[in-house]
């Protein structure tokens, strides 16, 4: 059995016809601010793709048989055509899954979010308390997340998702996250904390202690079969014998992939950066021809190099980890995993300088205020 | 009664997208996405509607029958994840 699993894990590096798990960020525009958000948001960028240039990005996952894809943002819901790609996404037997903090989940919406089909729903929350979460998320946040839960459970949506990014300060609350989950009869899922977006600046005072690695490692082992991860926690394999539940692999470039707000397309949601930046479903041939031939995605489904990880009897295991956690940190790409669980990735940061370290390209955070005091003269001239 | 014996269809639900090693059938239903493995399976499965049994299945598709047992192993378990459900409608002959 796990002869053919590898056997497949094989194949699937080399790439898929079309993604298995696309993600659309539907707009940079945000009610919050999380501080670990992996695409920067806040403000709507005003180059995002109209009503007809989305649409018509869904009629080209429709051809290629993408069978559901993962919204998200920025708040998608923010979006005043929100319900009409739902809708027409939909309508195109393109099932969807958006991610939402729930601020735009009123009873109204719920009954209408309830009533249609292949549609699921994703509810951010990072602490099963206001002050565990509002830390990260935002004053007001948990009661907002809490709230829409109710309206969908009162509407009859059935099981939900409750969406957790597991930190320093809330690993310790795995237990009461899935009691939380069960309560609404809604499914937990929990996700890595990646260095990127706003996350390059809290990932290190954020991220789990090697400690911690070991108690995540240990709670999925023993629950993991009841709970989503995507392929977040692969790198936690090297940890012990039995592999994790899920995929065990990078899937970036070669069955994930993420479209931004503006259309340009990139490796996977955690890379927002001109470097993982395969093309724009604006250009000609569009997202097909980005997806099958982009020359970043042919060499990331070429066989990748183990580089300093090659001597280490983990690498079968974790793979070298995470792509994206590794550039945003400065750690070479075939270099360990900046959490490495055997502490390989400390030594690699201390080794990479603070100029080694790119900065996120995209930043659509909102400027901050500074409330000034009075009135500051400014005269105008050469200087 | 063995798995050969049954009148197995593809769910109303499922979509199979061919890939390079075999295809990916998914369920909107379920939401459960499944691999299938092999080219032949994909054959197989794509051709269960035509024939009356899963065995006469195999044999249209020309299936060695030393491979039968590793086809009803993969059959069964789409069958379980619901991709694979009994036809009640008379199969045409």
């Amino acid at each position: 059995m796990s002869a053919t699993k590898s056997h497949l894990v094989e194949q699937l590096k080399t790439g898929l016809d079309a993604p298995i798990c696309l993600t659309w960020e539907l707009t940079y525009a945000c009610n919050l601010e999380c501080v670990h958000c992996l695409s920067s948001s806040g403000r709507r960028d005003p180059r995002e793709l109209t009503t007809d240039e989305a649409k018509a990005v869904l009629d080209e996952l429709h051809a290629l048989q993408v069978f559901y894809i993962n919204i998200g943002g920025g708040e998608p819901m923010i979006r005043r055509d929100f319900f009409e790609l739902l809708d027409y996404s939909i309508g195109r037997g393109i099932g969807v899954k958006f991610s939402t903090n729930g601020a735009f989940i009123d009873a109204d919406k719920a009954r209408r979010l309830a009533a249609m089909d292949y549609l699921d729903i994703q509810i951010s929350l990072d602490g099963t308390d206001a002050v565990t979460n509002d830390a990260v998320r935002g004053d007001g946040s948990y009661d907002t997340a809490i709230r829409a839960m109710n309206h969908l459970r009162d509407a009859g949506f059935g099981e939900f998702k409750i969406s957790v990014v597991v930190t320093r300060h809330n690993v310790d609350q795995l237990d009461e996250f899935k009691a939380l989950a069960d309560s609404f009869g809604a499914q937990l899922r929990i996700t890595r904390l990646r260095p990127s977006g706003r996350g390059a600046d809290s990932w290190h005072d954020l991220h789990p202690t090697n400690a911690q690695q070991r108690q995540i490692y240990e709670w999925l082992l023993a629950h993991g079969d009841n709970v989503l991860t995507g392929d977040s926690f692969f790198h936690l394999n090297a940890l012990g014998e039995e592999p994790l539940p899920g995929l065990n692999m990078c899937g970036a470039g070669r069955v994930v992939c993420l479209i931004d707000p503006i259309g340009d397309v990139y490796a996977c949601p955690f890379v927002i950066h001109d470097e993982f930046k395969a093309g724009s479903v604006r250009d000609p041939g569009g997202f097909a021809q980005v997806w099958k031939h982009s020359e970043l995605f042919a060499e990331l489904r070429e066989p990748q190099s183990a580089g300093a990880c090659a001597s280490c009897g983990s690498y079968d295991a974790c793979q070298g980890g995470c792509m994206a956690a590794k550039f945003f940190v400065g750690i070479p790409l075939d270099g360990p995993d900046p959490e490495c669980v055997s502490g390989h990735g400390e030594a690699a940061m201390l080794a990479a300088s603070a100029t080694d370290r790119p900065r996120p390209m995209m930043d659509h955070s909102k400027p901050v205020r500074v409330a000034l005091p009075e009135r500051i003269p400014v005269s105008l001239g050469r200087r | 009664m063995s798995l050969l014996d049954r009148r197995l269809g593809l769910d109303a639900q499922v979509a199979v997208r061919p890939e390079p090693f075999g295809a990916l059938a998914y369920h909107y239903g379920n939401r459960k996405l499944i691999f299938l493995k092999h080219p032949d399976v994909v054959r197989v499965v794509q051709a269960l509607a035509d024939h009356e049994t899963l065995a006469d299945t195999l044999r249209a598709c020309d299936i060695d029958p030393s491979r039968w047992p590793s086809f009803e192993r993969a059959l069964a378990s789409l069958t379980e994840s619901e991709m694979l459900h009994e036809r009640h409608e008379v199969a045409p002959r």
